[in-house]
């Protein structure tokens, strides 16, 4: 039984490899609630599709997002003017790095609700949602998480999320990272929120020693360059 | 209140089918044991398990918390061992520290 699993997993590599090439890449955002994965898939949209498109809501109120939405034909230009990093002072380093990668990546972006292993409608309440809706709102968040679990059989390559203020050793954590290896699915880890004091990006690096943690800030810009980078070399 | 506790044997969960797997630990922490599998859940299995879990919360019922040990590289680094898994009703249980080889969790009666 574990050999056929394992021929599985090989095959899933080789049809990926070849789907890759001929066509667009479907890359899933995904990650906790609140980890910032609306907030970072309209910035990508804004950087390289349109400026005024976005792709859902991106509140302080968890499961927000509740379907998983799909925006496709993104091209990732690292060359695209609008990449400025107006916060960083490193702008000279970032030339170089521009300058070395010429890549473009044609990818769908699929924003996805985040994953969760409990859903109380009464945190809902303590947003000041009246009881009915946040039942309902919490309904909605039960099958957002189904949907997000669903779009993994479809992903070819997986940016997680995570808050770069909050524990990142959490067992859903632990559960889409193992997902991804057994699939053999590219899988890079964004540490989001740097922009805030008590951000510790390094222990995100220290908890996943095995993959490439890029921390960037998806609200205000941050260190962006490196993500795509990280994508167009990952997810080609 | 007492607290139940139900501690699998890795020759007990191996005989069981996945499906059977994720019924025997929902069933049990939906009536309110917290669950102890030796041996454990797979990333996958465990991915099922939250979206079973899914299926079945309501008002009373928010869901599960889940803690384990991250599976080990096994031969050639191909076969990977899971090793122990833990989930109680998330009302009762609270991991309050987890690091690759340690888990420290608080049980509430309700
Ligand atoms: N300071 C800071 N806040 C951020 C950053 N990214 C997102 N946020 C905020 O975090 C909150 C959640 O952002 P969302 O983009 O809605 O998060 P999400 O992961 O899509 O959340 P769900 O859809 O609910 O799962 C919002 O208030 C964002 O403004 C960031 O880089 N820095
Ligand atoms: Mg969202």
């Amino acid at each position: 039984m574990k050999s056929k699993r394992r021929w599985k997993s090989i095959l899933t590599r080789l049809r990926r490899a070849l789907s890759f090439r001929k066509g667009t890449a479907k890359i899933g955002i995904y990650g906790p609630p609140n980890a910032g994965k609306t907030t970072l898939t309209n910035r990508i949209i804004h950087t390289f599709v349109d400026e005024n498109e976005d792709v859902g809501l991106a509140t302080e109120v968890p499961h927000e997002t509740r379907r998983a939405v799909r925006r496709e034909g993104v091209t990732i230009d690292l060359k695209a003017k609008s990449l400025e990093d107006p916060n960083s002072d490193l702008n000279s380093e970032s030339e170089v790095k521009r300058k070395r990668g010429k890549a473009k990546l044609k990818l769908d972006v699929v924003d996805t609700p985040g994953l969760a292993t409990k859903i109380d409608f009464h945190e809902f309440m303590a947003y000041g949602l009246e009881e009915d809706e946040a039942k309902k709102r919490a309904k909605e968040a039960t099958e957002g998480v189904i949907e997000a679990i669903k779009w993994l059989d479809d992903i070819d390559g997986v940016v997680l999320l995570m808050d770069s203020t909050e524990d990142p050793y959490t067992q859903t954590n632990i559960i889409i990272i193992g997902n991804m290896e057994a699939r053999g699915i590219p899988i890079i880890i964004a540490a989001n929120k740097v922009d805030l004091v008590d951000a510790t990006p390094q222990r995100i690096a220290n908890a996943f020693p095995q993959h490439s943690v890029i921390p960037i800030s998806a609200l205000k810009g941050e260190n962006m360059l490196d993500l795509y980078e990280e994508m167009a070399r990952r997810f080609r | 209140m007492e607290i139940k506790m139900n501690l699998i044997s890795e020759d007990k969960i191996n005989s069981m089918t996945v499906t059977e797997k994720l019924r025997f630990v929902l069933d049990g922490v939906k009536s309110g044991d917290i669950v102890v599998l030796e041996g454990g859940l797979t990333s996958e299995e465990q991915m099922k398990l939250i979206e079973l879990t899914m299926t079945e919360v309501d008002d009373d019922f928010p869901g599960i918390e889940m803690s384990g040990y991250p599976s080990k590289k096994g031969f050639l680094n191909i076969r990977k061992k899971t090793r122990l898994t833990v989930i109680g009703p998330a009302k009762m249980m609270h991991t309050t520290k987890k690091d690759k080889d340690f888990i420290s969790a608080i049980i509430s009666a309700v």
